[in-house]
Formats: structure tokens, C-alpha cells, sequence
């Protein structure tokens, strides 16, 4: 059999992907969402998994603890719209949230405020996590 | 449950739990992670002491 000419070898290189898409890519980062650390610990981190767990799951119920409030979904204000974004990024605590009617308040002083504060960015640093770990599962970072 | 906090310790909370999250998802090697966690956490409690000195200025 011929060998393939570096010209086959350069157009074979371009058209496969540097990283190619696993199933480990794709599951890891949904299992990161619905379990905060859960996608770093599927992929072996545990330990950063771990750490990742507690800081969200731990703003999650100082959010809830300081009477913060949780976005349902709606088609209102965009503000609203963004909180329900960054609420449900918690994946299944704002689940478990809505079906135990947890944080069914309104603001009422600055400390609820800050509460509201901590359960949207303990969302959005979820995303975040759940990102870092398809990066990992593509073997883009070790 | 409920969690009292006051601005400035709501503020340290934050700030520690934000740290750690971008120090492991921002950075590769461990000492890496670690370090980028500290320069955030100390960003954030730098933050909140320049905001508050600012707010303290303008309030006079």
C-alpha cells in the first residue's frame, strides 16, 4: 500500500478537529450542571470537584439562608430573565429549590438583597465549573 | 434557617467561595490555581476596602 503523500497528510490534519468531541465531553459538563463538582469528579479531579461542590452548594444555601429569592422562569423584565438564567445554572439545587418552594420571597431589606446575590452567581460559577470540565474531558487542559 | 450577614463579611464570603471556583477553573497547574485564588480573594477584600473608603469620602 502507498504511504500517503504530505499533501493527504496536511488535508487529513485540517479537516479532523484538534480536539475532537467525546461522549465524555458532552456528559461531563451536563453532570457538572446538575451536580456542582460533579463533572471534575467523573473525570477523576476529585479534588477539585470537591472544592467546586462546596463553594456553590455553600452560596447556594447562604443565599437561600439570608431569605434570597429564586427566579422562576418568565418573560417580564430582562433583569428577571438574567436572574432566572444564572439561578438555574445551580442545576439540581434550583430544582430541588422550586419543588420544595424555597426562597418564594421578595426583598424585603438589603441582607434578602445579598442573598438573591449569592444564588444567581453560585449559578453562574456552576456554568463556569461545568465549562472547565468539558475543557478537561476534550484534554484541553489537564 | 436563617444566615445574618453584614455587608462586609457577606462581602469576604464571596469573595472566598468566587476565589476559589476561578482559581481552579482559570488556571492549569495546581500552584497555579492556587495562587490565582489568592490574587482574587485579595482583590475582592482590596475591593471592598478601596469602595469603602471611597463611599466614606463622599459621604463627608
Amino acid at each position: 500500500m502507498a504511504k500517503p503523500t504530505t499533501t493527504e497528510k496536511s488535508k487529513k490534519t485540517a479537516t479532523e478537529p484538534e480536539f475532537p468531541l467525546t461522549t465524555m465531553a458532552v456528559v461531563a459538563p451536563i453532570v457538572g450542571w446538575l451536580i456542582p463538582g460533579g463533572g471534575h469528579i467523573l473525570l477523576r479531579r476529585y479534588g477539585r470537584g470537591l472544592l467546586l461542590m462546596i463553594s456553590v452548594v455553600a452560596m447556594f444555601v447562604i443565599g437561600l439562608g439570608m431569605q434570597g429569592r429564586i427566579y422562576k422562569p418568565n418573560g417580564g423584565d430582562i433583569l428577571d430573565i438574567l436572574g432566572f438564567v444564572g439561578d438555574v445554572g445551580s442545576g439540581a439545587l434550583y430544582i430541588l429549590a422550586r419543588i420544595m418552594d424555597w426562597g418564594n420571597v421578595m426583598a424585603a431589606n438589603a441582607s434578602a438583597d445579598y442573598g438573591k446575590t449569592f444564588l444567581i452567581v453560585a449559578g453562574l460559577l456552576n456554568f463556569i465549573a461545568a465549562a472547565d470540565a468539558h475543557h478537561i474531558a476534550l484534554g484541553k487542559k489537564p | 434557617m436563617t444566615i445574618s450577614l453584614s455587608h462586609f463579611s457577606a462581602a469576604v464570603v464571596f469573595g472566598l467561595f468566587a476565589s476559589i471556583v476561578f482559581g481552579i477553573t482559570q488556571r492549569n497547574s495546581t500552584r497555579d490555581q492556587v495562587r490565582y485564588g489568592l490574587y482574587c480573594f485579595a482583590l475582592f477584600v482590596g475591593g471592598v476596602f478601596v469602595a469603602g473608603w471611597v463611599m466614606a469620602l463622599i459621604r463627608r
